[in-house]
């Protein structure tokens, strides 16, 4: 029954591009999707681990980065006479090293801020990813600097009875990310429901405890790390061969915040939450600008946004609504049992 | 020779103010358990309140300096009156999250009244500047470093020598013991979060003048003194006034001897070598302030 019903909702969600035509609403969709995977992946950090990361868009940054500079070859000089040289590889490889570069990056940070817990994960996290965004500027024989990577090549798949195709139109692109999306999806929830996820959990809710029952608390969350980060950069790379150009305003700090408010709004540390929260932080601009409301009061909008959720549904929507849902259930046996 | 001794004075400038948010920062975790991420929007709104005084309503610069620390102190003690109070059991994560959203609606509160264009401000201070020997440095920098050097020895002071100042050292040792020897643990945290957010508006009114007002000036501010922070161990005030002569003194010779456009990332480097080698901070014994 429950598979059927999730088997049913995805079949929806892939249909849309056939009934569903305007450019517009495609485009936002994918963007939408993009950012639901980078939700998906901080909610494994900060829901399960219960680590906050502050500078999540560092990840994303650099998946989109490596993505597009191994698709589009580069020719750097690293010392005098050592010269870095890579000619443009195919765009499935670039993305392939998006996510292992992000994933080496998520081990560092890991590795570096898990020698203390606390508030050190966060500032650290925070840092790095303006780090990166300086990098991205100042690094102008690598990255371009401001002048952004340009014309960066759109996926291209040998697919089973079509051959060889290019990811150029938008329900292609959709289906592209939904498919990430899903496939995320049954990782997170393969890997929550596995030994590690269980571990994390249990070290999110009583460390010592987890200590003392024998889970090496810092590896696994060196590990969730990685995960999320590899995750991240897949949705970065994604990002990169879509909008197919790469600047380092992709590194800004409003795209993490963005993320954080998903996660918070649907409900951390549950596999639905950063689905809702990316819908509805994902569509709500463009209610928005709909409006005619200037970008300022938005963010002003989101600020409040999120105090109030953290006030008044502190567990998020998905646990809300689950609430009420078997709340109603039960109330309605017990009204069935009593007539 | 003469470049090095220039860098270090300029980095003795600077790293009075980086102490004076550091400071700030670390005494409201020290004491509130409270990452607080509306420290920059703090330190941009003392910088505005100065250009409102001085170049709006032509106000005398001294008097306008010390508005802007009273309003700074009023305004943290808003923050934590609205958002703070009823969070006081909460767990850090949730009052971190909510400081993040106090944060981005003041920034973009900050853009919506004063708009994304930078505002100078003027300073009575002669424009010709100080010259010791080979080295010199701008007679409104002196004038910053005085007086922040003041406010760092006026906290100080108030901490160690003042029954408040007790207060908040007791209620930092032991939230629970200090609420049952009569303390009004609400009282303290109010009052540590206004003096914060004060030391934090200081700064601000005192660099503002110097570089210009723009509404996102608080995020490069804040991860200055969340590095200063981290630097002298977090809720340290020695270690953070140490950690803010040690971050401008790198930033300096980074900026000086490396590359200019990756100042800002020496914070950063900082950051991960005491992580790697101290990860207590730098002047850390056990966590302790005063």
């Amino acid at each position: 029954m429950k598979t059927g019903l999730t088997t049913l909702w995805v079949g929806c969600l892939f249909s849309i591009p056939l009934w569903m035509t305007d450019p517009y609403v495609l485009h936002i969709l994918v963007v939408t999707g993009i950012f639901i995977v980078a939700a998906m992946s901080l909610n494994l950090l900060l829901g399960y681990a219960g680590q906050l990361s502050l500078g999540h868009v560092a990840f994303f940054g650099i998946g989109a980065y490596a993505s597009a500079l191994v698709s589009l070859g580069f020719n750097v000089q690293l010392a005098p006479g050592i010269v870095l040289i890579l000619d443009p590889q195919p765009v499935w490889c670039g993305m392939l090293s998006g996510v292992l570069v992000s994933g080496a990056f998520g081990w560092f940070i890991g590795k570096i801020s898990f020698r203390v817990r606390g508030a050190y994960f966060v500032i650290v996290s925070i840092s790095f990813a303006e780090v990166m965004r300086l990098v991205a500027v100042n690094w102008v024989e690598l990255t371009q600097g401001p002048m952004a990577l340009n014309n960066i090549p759109p996926l291209t798949l040998w697919l089973p009875g079509v051959g060889e195709h290019v990811f150029w139109k938008k329900p292609e692109n959709y289906w592209l990310v939904l498919s990430v999306a899903v496939v995320s999806y049954i990782l997170i929830r393969r890997l929550v429901r596995s030994r590690a996820g269980r571990a994390m959990v249990a070290l999110r809710e009583n460390e010592p405890l987890a200590t003392s029952v024998g889970i090496d608390v810092t590896r696994y969350l060196v590990l969730t790390t990685v995960c999320s980060a590899a995750m991240a950069g897949a949705a970065g790379a994604l990002y990169a061969h879509y909008i197919r150009i790469v600047d380092p305003d992709v590194f800004l700090f409003i795209y993490t915040v963005t993320m954080v408010i998903m996660v918070i709004t649907g409900g951390k540390g549950t596999l639905a939450g950063p689905i809702v929260g990316g819908l509805i932080f994902g569509l709500l601009p463009e209610t928005l600008r709909a409006l005619a409301i200037r970008p300022e009061v938005q963010w002003i909008v989101y600020g409040v946004l999120m105090i109030l959720v953290l006030y008044f549904l502190p567990a998020g929507i998905v646990p809300a609504v689950r609430q009420w849902w078997q709340r109603r259930r039960s109330d309605a046996a017990a009204v069935r049992a009593s007539t | 020779m003469d470049q090095l001794l220039q860098h270090g004075l300029n980095a003795l400038m600077l790293g009075g103010t980086y102490a004076l948010l550091g400071i700030g920062l670390t005494l409201i975790f020290g004491i509130m358990r409270v990452v607080n991420f509306t420290h920059g929007e703090l330190y941009a709104f003392g910088a505005y309140m100065m250009y409102m005084f001085v170049m709006l309503t032509g106000a005398n610069f001294f008097v306008a300096l010390v508005l802007a620390v009273v309003l700074g102190v009023a305004l943290g003690a808003a923050i934590e009156f609205l958002l703070l109070r009823k969070l006081r059991g909460a767990d850090i994560d949730t009052t971190m999250l909510v400081m993040i959203g106090a944060w981005i609606a003041l920034q973009n509160a900050e853009q919506l009244a004063w708009t994304g264009v930078a505002k100078s401000i003027d300073n009575p201070f002669p424009a010709a500047p100080l010259v010791i020997g080979a080295v010199s440095v701008g007679w409104n920098r002196v004038f910053v470093f005085v007086v922040a050097l003041a406010l760092i020895a006026g906290t100080y002071a108030l901490i160690n020598h003042t029954r408040l100042g007790k207060a908040m050292r007791a209620t930092f040792q032991d939230r629970d013991t200090a609420a049952l020897m009569g303390i009004r643990i609400g009282t303290i945290h109010t009052a540590t979060f206004a003096l914060g957010s004060g030391l934090a508006a200081a700064a601000g009114a005192l660099l503002g003048p110097v570089f210009v007002a723009y509404p996102t000036m608080g995020d490069l501010a804040a991860a200055k003194a969340f590095a200063v922070v981290i630097l002298g161990g977090l809720g340290n005030i020695v270690g953070a006034t140490v950690g803010g002569f040690i971050l401008a003194l790198a930033e300096e010779l980074g900026a000086g001897y490396v590359s200019s456009g990756y100042r800002d990332a020496m914070g950063f480097l900082l950051i991960i070598l005491i992580l790697v080698f101290k990860p207590t901070g730098l002047v850390a014994q056990k966590e302790r302030i005063g």
